[in-house]
């Protein structure tokens, strides 16, 4: 196997491991940006994925399967909305709570319903999201260099990676060229403002966090549906926090974001692949390394490179109209 | 006068309820689950094999966490279940202490081994199952490039690697065998997707026969394999099934029959503790055909696999247990 091989099959784990954290980020992204803190993503994005886990399975369609992990995650984002914008309450507290919640619902309710340890079913056929090769894909692979490329790392993904990209742009053109990105953002920053001007920061904040919870249901649902064929426990492993820091180290933008994830994305596939090889000149390393790289990095380049992550003025605040 | 009054009262209570033999049995699971199409199904499936043959109803725990092993193991002891039977490496301590506290009930440990005088632990050579798995995978490859899938990095699974390359290499010695561990956390065996992608990229370097050993995480292996049309072995229980084409064979760990037989013994008073190894000779591992797969397996898959089992009883060839000094001597 030569080297372009292996970037090609490293190249192609990267995107397939960045998906998750690319809809989380976004998701992360729509809510700080108005003001909201979410830690709970993580909490999300498994809750989506039992959700998905268990329709799909009973219905035996993949798109009934999201539609339940999109349902579930925004109904996440409005216990989080309703904790933290109508009873002002803290939204660090509020999202590691739900955190919490849907960490110990999904073991137990599946446990009640499969037995299976917790887990669901596996699942075949429309059920899940399969790999969609794109036209010319087996033509193509005897092209030297572009044609390895296209066919292993562009086409034969699953149609939420291919939605994980669109998003990317469709958040930066709500975001910044929208009437409700200008609002979002300005209620991020100063909802005084905002509210002065006659609009409601409450009801902005909550369409904002229902955008939160779509992005979040689309996570849940790749990780369970399409990436793997069932949910297991706790499977979301702390990517919703890596994605909280991808958000911060792209300094809540949405292009940036993704290139973060990207990057994760990655050291994960880089660590997977160096497990048990030798390096030239050092010989093997341990993965514990190559584990610990993302995170060692994450401060190298915050503390070093990027400069100050300035978030959202307004967030984390709630916002009380009179004072 | 009152206590011989109490013991017939007692003696009369059991004998209505306990038909066939008067044990009260439980068992506890690993913490994959009962139904986890593997290791603890094996356990559920010895149990059940028990319960339907002697009537015998038995009181199980599926732990959700490692804290919980203990408390449920104390929990039947304390209330007169005889014998406990824990499956899981992950009991030891937890059977360590509790064993010790009970020394007038009976206990059984699966795949570890607990020095005292009530416990029985059972334990399987591993080495040997996965050198015929190993045989079958060499053979059945077309790349000459096998795979490997481990749960967590700890000696046990090094030990299935081990005679999974050691039986590879008997087919060709210039096999190759790429070897990958989930991780080093009990976290690992609960992790399909960093499997699935550790057998995406054995697939890319050319690997098409893969092994799983990885409890729950080697679902996202056979699940990856079955999607890139490749060979996938499966591991404790039989996993033919999972993928009907894919999955090869399995390496079946009879746990089933050790729990079966831990309360046949007790019932017929032949229980006895200390280490029971159970190796290809005793039937405790091998190999699993049947209608899933018995088109994968050729007539000339099947004579080497018979030659080899007969070598390994007879002696003559010597699988190497990784556990015994920590190498592989590949």
């Amino acid at each position: 196997m030569d080297y372009f091989d292996i970037f090609v099959s490293i190249l192609g784990s990267t995107i397939r491991l960045s998906i998750p954290l690319i809809f989380t980020a976004l998701a992360g992204l729509f809510s700080e940006r108005a003001g909201i803190v979410d830690i709970g993503l993580e909490g999300k994005m498994l809750a989506a994925a039992f959700a998905a886990a268990c329709l799909a399975y009973v219905s035996g369609s993949a798109w009934i399967g999201l539609l339940g992990g999109i349902g579930i995650s925004i109904g996440f984002s409005m216990i989080h909305g309703f904790a933290s914008i109508t009873n002002r309450g803290n939204q660090i507290v509020s999202g590691v709570a739900l955190n919490f919640i849907a960490a110990g619902l999904t073991i137990v309710l599946g446990q009640a319903w499969f037995s299976q340890g917790g887990r669901t079913p596996g699942l075949t056929g429309d059920a899940r999201f399969s790999p969609i090769i794109l036209p010319g894909a087996d033509f193509m692979r005897d092209v030297p260099i572009v044609g390895p490329l296209y066919a292993n790392v562009i086409s034969g993904n699953n149609i939420l990676t291919y939605l994980a990209f669109a998003a990317v742009p469709l958040s930066w053109w709500i975001l910044y060229r929208t009437r409700f990105g200008l609002r979002l953002r300005a209620v991020g920053e100063n909802p005084a403002a905002v509210d002065t001007a006659g609009i409601s920061v409450s009801w902005l904040r909550f369409r904002a966090l229902i955008v939160t919870g779509i992005l979040g249901g689309f996570a849940g649902a790749y990780l369970a549906i399409a990436q793997s064929a069932a949910f297991i426990n706790n499977m979301s492993a702390g990517k919703g926090y890596i994605a909280l820091a991808a958000l911060i180290f792209a300094k809540w933008k949405p292009v940036p974001v993704m290139l973060a994830c990207l990057l994760f994305g990655f050291l994960d596939a880089v660590a997977n692949f160096m497990q048990g090889k030798s390096i030239p000149m050092i010989g093997e390393v341990p993965v514990q390394i190559f584990q610990a790289l993302p995170y060692v990095l994450t401060c190298i380049l915050l503390a070093g490179f990027i400069g100050i992550a300035h978030p959202p003025k307004a967030g984390g605040v709630p916002y009380v109209k009179e004072r | 006068m009152t206590k011989t009054l109490l013991t017939l009262i007692a003696t009369a209570m059991l004998s209505s309820t306990a038909i066939a033999a008067e044990i009260k049995p439980a068992l506890v699971y690993g913490t994959g689950g009962k139904f986890d199409k593997s290791f603890n199904e094996a356990a559920y499936n010895g149990a059940e094999m028990y319960k339907k043959e002697t009537g015998t109803e038995y009181r199980d725990f599926e732990p959700t966490s490692d804290t919980q092993g203990e408390q449920a193991i104390r929990n039947f002891a304390s209330k007169g279940f005889n014998p406990v039977i824990a499956v899981s490496f992950a009991w030891t301590s937890a059977m360590e202490k509790v064993a010790a506290e009970y020394p007038d009930t009976k206990f059984v440990i699966v795949d570890s081994v607990v020095e005292l005088p009530n416990v029985r632990s059972v334990v399987y050579n591993e080495a040997e199952g996965s050198y015929l798995v190993g045989l079958l995978a060499g053979m059945a490859s077309k790349t000459g490039k096998v795979g490997f899938v481990g749960g967590m990095d700890i000696p046990l699974i090094r030990k299935f690697g081990c005679g999974y390359a050691q039986g590879a290499k008997s087919v060709k010695s210039d096999m190759q065998v790429f070897q990958n561990m989930v991780g080093t956390t009990g976290a690992a065996w609960n992790d399909p997707v960093r499997a699935g992608e550790l057998t995406k990229n054995q697939i890319d370097q050319g690997a098409d026969v893969i092994y799983a050993a990885a409890g729950a995480s080697g679902l996202g292996v056979l699940q990856t394999a079955a999607d890139n049309k490749k060979f996938s072995i499966g591991v404790d229980s039989n996993q033919n099934h999972v993928h009907p084409g894919s999955v090869l064979t399995s390496m079946v760990k009879r746990v089933d029959l050790a729990v079966y037989n831990a309360y046949k013994d007790l019932a017929e008073d032949k229980f006895t503790a200390g280490v029971q190894s159970n190796g290809i000779k005793d039937g405790g591992v091998v190999y699993a055909v049947d209608d899933n797969n018995k088109a994968l397996i050729t007539p000339e898959m099947k004579a080497a696999a018979d030659k080899a089992t007969a070598d390994i009883i007879a002696g003559t060839v010597k699988v190497h247990d990784y556990m015994t000094d920590n190498k592989c001597p590949l």
